[in-house]
């Protein structure tokens, strides 16, 4: 083994899955970030800082709903949302851009720069460089940029460049791929703030870290508002930060974990969908050994989902491995699927849920209908859908 | 094999000169020219050459790289593709060494064990992958050594030096030194260049062969008198895009004849 493997507590691997697959250029700028995120995460003026950027920029914490109307119309276990759509923003993107936006300032570096799928995490970025006073680009596929041209907007008004990736699919993984060059190129002085659970070492966990306060404040508040924990928690993975930071903090006790995936048009459609851990194969994308979307040969497939942040051939490394040790489990919900959750929870509860999280909802449903009264549904609700109604109305064929 | 790398960097350094090392992507401009260009490379001068494996997603390389990767993975060219094209190589004659150099990912979905005895098998000599630093190559190296094909490592300016010891340690062929932070094709190869070579040098008795930034005849002249050898990979793209399909060969050909001052002929 190297001797630069050795120098912070944090393990590199989730299982068999992991690791730190990058270009040699890459190497010192992981090392150097390894050691201040695990200096840092000990350090009570970091986390008080974040701490108190989190209760009073971010507005943490975020409540606890229970879903009544909706509920009361499915018939079976209580439904509660967990609101990651209410902290700014408009999704939980922004407790990992604080956090790692902070660290970049304490490692001394400049620059930021992000890729962005929806946007959310592109805004979520965009609004930390205001306020932290850091220069901001963001890479974003054109066919995303098509789809999310408020938030484009947004970032632009933020003070960020938001760069056109013309490449591939033009979609998330195109936008890592040109965030990666813009990084190998520029690595002395940016900081390259990754918006899901996945790349290379360190990134997965501490990506999860930062998200984790979801899930702490969710078991918290279940304790208190239902007294017990949820029978399942329910949350949509693209990447998967949002669903790791919901699981984690349950990982030992007796909860389900439920993971939704994107269907897009169908999983027997090849380069028409998003379900990485329900459809693919382990393989080594973007830094990191993990699921991914692939041919025999090993090229990544093409992605389709009408959620732009779920489109995404690859997953969060620990979700293969809370897949392959079974503590978790991965299903899929298509892209009519996710219309009917996001109009279903529009309708029963005045809440208008992201594309994203809209995948959660009929699982979530079916599940509480298993469960029947006296259990408790935990649905992570990632972000408000405020950005999809464009979207929406094109998918209703109704015009704006 | 190893010891054919080794020797051909003998042979050019004893011969006063770098070793010219030049890259073609498998499958660029079209699966069918893949082979004369192995040959067209030779005959121009190259001493060794990097046979790029196609890859959906090549997150180090410079727009020049990544169409040809493009134009290649669209024609579905794959890693078991690209050994034919070795094979049929050499049974055409190909003599100088030639290293298969590309992304992780193809390999571990054709198996890390398999890629390397096929590789062998079919004449190929190593491998450099772009993303499997020394770190995660255990069992690929492993597998290297067992076929006798040889795991090229990178070195970067970002390097730690401290660093630089173990990297060399596992080479034993020649040793890539990336001359420049950014992707292929990209910045030009620096003035400093030559302060990291030396740094490496004090790593190794190995080869440094310098890559990324070095495309015309000054700077392949430049960086030839501080290392072993020179890398030539976008420049080489550009030339075979610069015409006609019919005579990418033949530009070829004559940019290695330019650049290198010679050619293979009697070589």
């Amino acid at each position: 083994m190297m001797s630069t493997e050795t120098r912070s507590d944090l393990a590199p691997r989730f299982g068999e899955f992991g690791g730190r697959y990058i270009p040699e250029v890459l190497v010192a700028a992981h090392e150097e970030l390894e050691e201040a995120y695990d200096a840092a995460r000990n350090d009570p003026t970091f986390t008080e800082e974040l701490a108190q950027l989190q209760r009073h920029y971010a507005g943490r914490p975020t409540p606890l709903y229970l879903a009544e109307r909706l509920t009361e119309e499915v018939g079976g276990a209580r439904i509660w949302l967990k609101r990651e759509d209410l902290a700014h923003t408009g999704a939980h993107k922004i407790n990992n851009a604080l956090g790692q936006a902070l660290l970049a300032k304490r490692i001394g570096k400049p620059r930021i720069i992000a890729e962005t799928g929806a946007g959310q995490h592109g805004v979520a970025t965009a609004t930390v460089c205001a306020k932290l006073n850091l220069e901001c680009v963001v890479y974003m596929g054109t066919e995303d940029i098509r789809r999310q041209s408020l938030n484009v907007f947004r970032m632009k008004m933020l003070g960020a460049e938001v760069v056109p990736v013309d490449s591939g699919s033009r979609t998330l993984k195109d936008a890592i791929n040109e965030a990666m060059r813009d990084w190998v190129t520029n690595v002395r002085t940016t900081h390259y703030l990754i918006g899901s659970a996945i790349g290379p070492h360190p990134f997965p966990t501490m990506v999860r870290d930062f998200q984790a306060v979801i899930g702490l404040e969710a078991r918290q508040q279940m304790l208190e508002q239902a007294g017990r924990l949820p029978d399942v928690a329910v949350a949509c993975v693209g990447g998967g930060s949002n669903a790791i930071g919901l699981f984690h903090p349950f990982i030992d006790d007796p909860v389900r974990l439920v993971g939704v995936e994107a269907a897009g048009e169908g999983l027997s459609a090849p380069g028409r969908n998003a379900a990485t851990l329900v459809a693919g194969s382990p393989g080594v994308l973007h830094g990191t050994r993990t699921y991914l979307l692939q041919d025999e040969a090993g090229q990544i497939l093409d992605t389709h989902s009408i959620s732009a942040g779920l489109d995404y051939p690859g997953v969060g490394p620990e979700h293969s491995w809370l897949k392959a040790s079974e503590r978790a489990e991965y299903i899929a919900a298509d892209d009519a699927e996710a219309l009917e959750g996001f109009q279903r929870l529009t309708g029963s509860e005045g809440i208008i849920p992201a594309l994203e999280p809209s995948h959660a909802i009929l699982p979530a449903i079916r599940l509480a209908e298993e469960l029947g009264e006296g259990g408790d549904v935990l649905i992570g609700l990632s972000g408000r859908g405020d950005k999809d109604m464009h979207t929406v109305a094109e998918a209703l064929g109704v015009t704006l | 094999m190893s010891e054919r790398l080794r020797a051909r960097f003998a042979q050019a350094n004893g011969e006063g000169r770098a070793a010219f090392v030049g890259y073609v992507m498998a499958g660029f401009p079209e699966p069918n020219q893949t082979v004369p260009l192995l040959l067209g490379l030779e005959a121009g001068g190259t001493d060794v050459i990097e046979l790029g494996v196609p890859f959906t997603d090549p997150l180090a390389d410079g727009a020049t790289i990544q169409r040809a990767n493009e134009v290649a993975v669209a024609a579905g060219v794959t890693f078991t593709d690209c050994l034919a094209m070795v094979r049929e190589a050499r049974s055409r004659g190909l003599s100088v060494p030639l290293v298969l150099m590309g992304y992780d990912n193809p390999l571990l979905a054709y198996g890390e064990e398999r890629a390397a005895a096929d590789a062998a098998a079919a004449g190929a000599d190593g491998f450099i992958v772009v993303d499997l630093p020394p770190d995660e190559a255990g069992t690929f190296r492993k597998a290297c050594a067992a076929n006798d094909v040889s795991f090229v490592p990178l070195v970067a300016p970002t390097t730690a030096e401290e660093r630089m010891g173990e990297v060399a340690a596992v080479a034993d062929s020649f040793i890539y030194c990336v001359s420049v932070t950014g992707t292929t094709g990209g910045a030009e190869v620096p003035p400093e260049v030559g302060d990291l070579v030396a740094t490496i040098r004090r790593h190794t008795e190995l080869p440094i062969a310098v890559g990324f930034g070095v495309s015309t005849e000054e700077q392949v002249a430049r960086v030839g008198k501080v290392a072993e050898g020179v890398i030539v990979g976008s420049a080489i793209i550009a030339a075979i895009e610069g015409g006609s399909v019919e005579g990418c060969v033949d530009r070829v050909r004559s940019y290695v004849e330019r650049v290198t001052g010679r050619s293979g002929a009697g070589a």
